[in-house]
């Protein structure tokens, strides 16, 4: 119950982590401190200094213009994964879970197929058969966390369609898609909401495992992913590589991850 | 004078499968019922649970389909009032919304005609304006009782079944209530069919009264000559408890 209007504060410091790393990435479509992408033989492996904030890697770049860079790529990727499956899972969730019947059946099922292969490895067939690229990747795994959602939504759905306030519609004439989207959904948004950020926390990883596997962004362009994987090279003689990108994944994370626990606690 | 609903010969059933490959078994649960609504009439319905109370409000309602007979309703859009006052209001909606949802499925309101009625509304059943802005969380079970009978009543009825609709309150909030459902019933000319388990709450609330057991009609006729003489030996145990 809200007695006042005091934001949550797990949902303040997540939101904190989220808008710095949103702004720096935005920043980073305009100005880096560096030529991203430019190579320089003389200051290949540089620990991290005032000069090269988290030191250069193995072409001489610096890592912290590559973050700011591969920051937005992962961040649009992550997005753009869990807006597909969101989606897609909210409607068929509702779908499924107000209508019940045979159409339900066949859709949970086909959602326990694409359940029941590791993620990451449908992710490859999908990609085999679309091609490589960055577009093909948001689709495999937009695709593949579609399931996740659905069910969520549909548990839901199924709670709230045995309440009397959806009959009482009913009787008044309130037709299906209203009931489902105007009466229902609402009720549902804040569960659907805090799977959506961990959705968002699930699809950041895969994508840079993805990346990590070489199917994600083409070389040179940067992702937080790729790059922890050309860090991988080089973890006893360069730290520092790793570092940059791997805790800016983790701080992302963490915000979502606040942001998500937040939203939960101050629904209920 | 004229009746809202006449119901005859009903008889509605399930199918119920228990087993995949049998044929399903056919179970009755409303045999024969045939009974009038007057205009402006309480009809009590009183019986033991299971005996298909719900499932003859269901049937009048066109929830569930039934297998003969025939219900014929002479006004528009019949409501139900339902027993649990916590799950008959939507929780993320505004009490505004709630009672202006009705008039949205009808159309032809404006904004602001919608948000005058709901006003107006809430204080018909009692509550002041002030709520209109209120979730249903902020409100006792008998003032969201009074929303959900405001609700019903947006659409102006004429007919409503009130499936049990003072049994989850307590005493005092009871009689409030009650009041309430007669004092609307003189102003807007409504007829209730009130379904209740509840044999003093019938006897205050009732012109006429039916008793179901079995499925069946066993007795019916004016409250004060069922209640108070019974024929049918069910009747007369269901009165003596």
């Amino acid at each position: 119950m809200r007695k006042n209007k005091k934001i949550d504060s797990f949902i303040l410091a997540g939101g904190l982590i989220i808008v710095i790393l949103m702004l720096l990435s935005l920043i980073g479509f305009f100005y880096t401190p560096y030529e991203p992408n430019k190579m320089d033989a003389a200051s290949k492996f540089l620990a991290p200094s005032l000069k090269h904030f988290m030191g250069t890697d193995h072409f001489g770049r610096d890592i912290f213009s590559r973050v700011m860079k591969g920051l937005g790529t992962t961040a649009t990727v992550g997005l753009s994964i869990v807006v597909i499956s969101g989606t897609a899972g909210a409607i068929l969730g509702l779908l499924t879970g107000y209508f019940g019947g045979i159409a339900d059946e066949i859709i949970m099922r086909i959602c326990d197929m694409i359940n029941g292969f590791p993620s990451i490895l449908l992710a490859l067939v999908f990609i085999s058969v679309l091609g490589s690229g960055i577009t093909n990747v948001i689709l495999a795994l937009g695709i593949i966390y579609i399931p996740s959602f659905t069910r969520i939504v549909r548990s839901e759905t199924i709670k709230y369609r045995n309440y009397d306030f959806v009959k009482s519609a009913r009787l008044m004439g309130v037709g299906s898609i209203r009931i489902m989207f105007v009466h229902i959904f609402p009720n549902i948004f804040s569960t659907f909401l805090a799977s959506v950020t961990v959705g968002i926390n699930n699809a950041i990883l895969a994508e840079a495992g993805m990346s990590y596997l070489g199917i994600g962004v083409n070389p040179p362009a940067a992702s937080l992913g790729s790059m922890l994987s050309d860090a991988q090279a080089y973890l006893q003689s360069a730290p520092w590589y790793a570092l940059g990108p791997g805790l800016t994944i983790i701080l992302m994370i963490l915000g979502f991850s606040l942001l998500s626990e937040g939203i939960r606690r101050s629904s209920c | 004078m004229s009746n809202v609903l006449e119901v005859r010969d009903l008889y509605v059933g399930y199918y119920n499968k228990k087993k995949l490959f049998e044929p399903a078994q056919y179970k009755e649960v409303l045999k024969d019922i045939t009974f009038d609504i007057r205009e402006n009439e309480i009809m009590g319905l009183v019986g033991q649970s299971g005996c298909g109370k719900t499932t003859l409000s269901k049937a009048i309602l066109g929830v569930i389909p039934y297998k003969s007979g025939d219900i014929k309703h002479m006004t528009t859009r019949p409501q139900m009032i339902f027993q649990d006052p916590y799950s008959s209001l939507n929780p993320v909606k505004k009490i505004g919304w709630i009672l202006e949802e009705p008039l949205k499925v009808i159309g032809g309101y404006t904004k602001a005609e919608r948000k005058d009625k709901a006003i107006w509304m809430l204080e018909k059943v009692g509550l002041s304006g002030d709520y209109y802005n209120r979730l249903p969380k902020e409100l006792s079970g008998g003032q969201r009782q009074r929303i959900s009978i405001g609700q019903a009543l947006m659409q102006n009825p004429g007919f409503i079944i009130a499936d049990e609709p003072v049994s989850a309150l307590d005493v005092t909030v009871q009689a409030q209530i009650m009041d309430l459902l007669l004092e609307l019933k003189e102003e807007m000319k409504l007829s209730y069919l009130f379904i209740s388990h509840d044999i003093d709450v019938i006897y205050q609330m009732c012109d006429r009264v039916m008793v179901l057991n079995n499925g069946e009609i066993v007795e019916m006729g004016e409250v004060t000559q069922v209640l108070d003489n019974p024929k049918d030996s069910y009747t007369k145990m269901l009165v003596s408890l």
